[in-house]
């Protein structure tokens, strides 16, 4: 059986990978994608335990969690849409002001 | 069996690396797919069979179509590099091996295999899953429910031409 | 405690398997191309392929040979990398899906079972959904990959159109699912086994889902020829329409996986409409123990052919839908009589378990 720090491991580094390219990317889609590699990191920390201590509560979090994401990823697409419709751009560095 | 796991663990990482590092937004979610249906894999291996083709079918199939959909129909093309200060630049790289290095040496250390053996293996199926999520978590149900309607209202609300 | 002879058999006969339901698939699809031309043709009150070999039987030998000496041109401006990918991923998912379809009950050979299934999944009903819902992907990078108009709006209508209808599909089976309790196909197939008993009267019908659940099955069938792309559902790769849809700009060895991938999910969707609703494998087995053994799968594949026969001939007979038509079809009418079906079927179940 492959030890719990390995599952824990895995989804660290998955993590810390999103959280780089959240903050280091100017493509608006793609730092949105970089948010949701985050949830799928952990989504699988949330997996492990629930494997680990027995507990079926896990998997029902993570089931909420997908759907939350869901719900997210259409709210957030619409807007970006909307962003790119206003202002021609989907660089984060020239979304820096809330003036139409 | 344990090998799979590190087959997958490491596609994960080098998908994950990918979606970080590509310059075009649709090499990015292309990657982003495999990372996910390489966490399914993983999800089988931690005997929860009914979230890995849930992580599939709504996750993959659905989360992602959207995004393709919106890059595709957007034209994201390749991304320019931007003109901030190389200070920052320099500075980033070590900071994030930093927090990586930080992570899992926590990760590593305060999960020891003797005291967190797996506990006996529970039924994952649908039907538990079904049961739990009926019973006990019922509330978050309905109340994901009304989010979900609130989501889509909200995207054709803000997709929508102003005409 | 799995000995190391249990597993190498285990893999033996796995991998077997796999090579003989492979073959039979795409033996299967050369000829359900034969069988396509031939029956639209006389539907046409004309004679289809002759020529090729007696009654055109050669004829997908033929154009076996003709895709792989066709030239191949790839657009200037395409995406190499995702023009590439989509044909693979469409082929590939198109093929995986039969890896939890049953054929038959199985047998012993010496001591040990041999089931015709590659693999049982407890949640095998999930997991050809699953393979559906990623199956939108190559449809859509074959659109964008293209990198020209035509394909682009074919393929985004396209994957529009599948994701939409993936929805009815998931609900039409949701009844039942309820009637068999599991999601493993093979236990699905085992709850249709024997006669229909309406309230202990044993009336001499066969006990499958159809009669249970009718409602349930039209919404499958419409749902799963509509997630095929097929007639009447075909504006996307309409040949009138949209020029050829999202494989306008592919050409020999990529195109011919287009179109082996859609008959594929065709004999996928065909097998789990039996399945799902006609029994399965249930039909009258008698003789000697051979016979026993392969009746079943020949009741099988017969009811398979009845779904592709029909598939064939909704193609030579329907006009196709517009596309808002469609998309008004699959979402203001499908959807509300799958939660209807799910809300009656649900009530009367609990009225028929109450004490």
């Amino acid at each position: 059986m492959v030890p719990l720090s390995h599952y824990l491991a895995l989804s660290a580094i998955l993590f810390v990978l999103g959280a780089a390219g959240f903050v280091f990317r100017r493509n608006v889609i793609t730092i949105f994608m970089c948010i949701e590699l985050m949830l799928n990191g952990v989504n699988l920390a949330f997996i492990a335990f629930s494997r680990f201590l027995g507990n079926l509560d896990g998997q029902l979090f993570v089931f909420f969690a997908i759907v939350v994401a869901a719900a997210e990823a259409a709210v957030g697409l619409a807007l970006i849409i909307a962003l790119r419709r206003n202002r021609e751009s989907l660089n984060i560095e020239d979304l820096d002001s809330m003036k139409m | 069996m344990d090998v799979l796991f590190y087959i997958c663990a490491a596609l994960a990482v080098l998908a994950a690396l990918n979606v970080v590092l590509q310059r075009t937004p649709v090499y990015s979610a292309l990657s982003l797919i495999v990372v996910m249906c390489a966490l399914a894999v993983v999800y089988l291996l931690l005997d929860a069979e009914f979230m890995a083709v849930i992580q599939v079918i709504v996750y993959a199939g659905a989360v992602m179509v959207l995004f393709v959909f919106v890059i595709m129909l957007l034209n994201a093309g390749r991304e320019t590099p931007g003109q901030h200060s190389q200070l920052a630049r320099w500075l980033g790289v070590p900071l994030v091996a930093a927090l990586l290095l930080e992570v899992l040496t926590v990760v590593w250390t305060q999960f020891p295999a003797e005291s967190f053996a797996p506990a006996a293996a529970l039924d994952a199926g649908p039907k538990a899953i079904g049961q739990r999520l009926f019973q006990v978590y019922v509330l978050p149900f309905e109340v994901t429910s009304i989010l979900i309607l609130v989501a889509i209202l909200g995207a054709v609300v803000l997709a929508k031409k102003e005409t | 405690m799995a000995t190391f002879s249990d597993t190498g058999f285990l893999l033996v006969v796995t991998l077997l398997k796999i090579a003989v339901v492979l073959l039979v698939l795409l033996t299967t699809i050369a000829y359900l191309t034969w069988l396509e031309r031939k029956v639209v043709a006389h539907i046409q009150a004309r004679w289809g392929p002759y020529l090729v070999g007696p009654h055109g039987l050669l004829q997908p030998l033929a154009d076996g040979v003709k895709f792989l000496f066709k030239e191949d041109i790839v657009p200037l401006e395409a995406d190499r990398a995702v023009y590439w990918l989509a044909p693979f991923i469409g082929f590939t998912l198109a093929f995986l899906s039969i890896a939890v379809i049953p054929f038959g009950e199985g047998f012993t050979f010496y001591g040990r079972t041999i089931t015709f299934q590659i693999t049982d999944l407890n949640v095998g009903l999930l997991f050809v959904f699953a393979v559906t819902s990623l199956g939108v992907y190559s449809i859509a990078l074959a659109g964008w990959g293209s990198n020209s108009k035509y394909p682009l709006f074919g393929g985004l209508r396209s994957s529009a159109q599948m994701i939409s209808y993936e929805l009815a599909l998931g609900l039409a089976v949701v009844g039942v699912l309820m009637i068999s309790g599991t999601l493993s196909l093979r236990g699905i197939v085992e709850g249709q086994s024997g006669f229909l008993h309406v309230h202990g009267v044993n009336t001499f019908l066969p006990n499958w889902n159809v009669l249970k659940q009718p409602l349930g099955f039209l919404l499958y069938f419409t749902a799963a020829v509509a997630e095929t792309n097929r007639v009447p559902f075909d504006l996307p790769e309409g040949e009138t329409e949209l020029v050829g849809g999202f494989h306008t700009e592919y050409s020999s060895l990529k195109f011919a996986m287009f179109f082996m991938a859609e008959y594929a999910n065709m004999v996928t969707v065909s097998c789990l409409a039996t399945l799902l609703f006609f029994g399965g494998w249930h039909g009258p087995v008698f003789g000697p123990v051979v016979l026993r053994v392969f009746l079943p799968v020949f009741w099988f594949c017969l009811k398979v052919f009845g779904f592709l026969f029909f598939y064939i001939w909704m193609r030579g007979t329907l006009p196709r839908f517009r596309y808002d038509q469609l998309m008004a079809f699959g979402w203001k009418f499908l959807l509300p009589l799958g939660l209807l079906n799910v809300l009656g079927t649900s009530l009367v179940l609990a009225w028929l378990s109450s004490p």
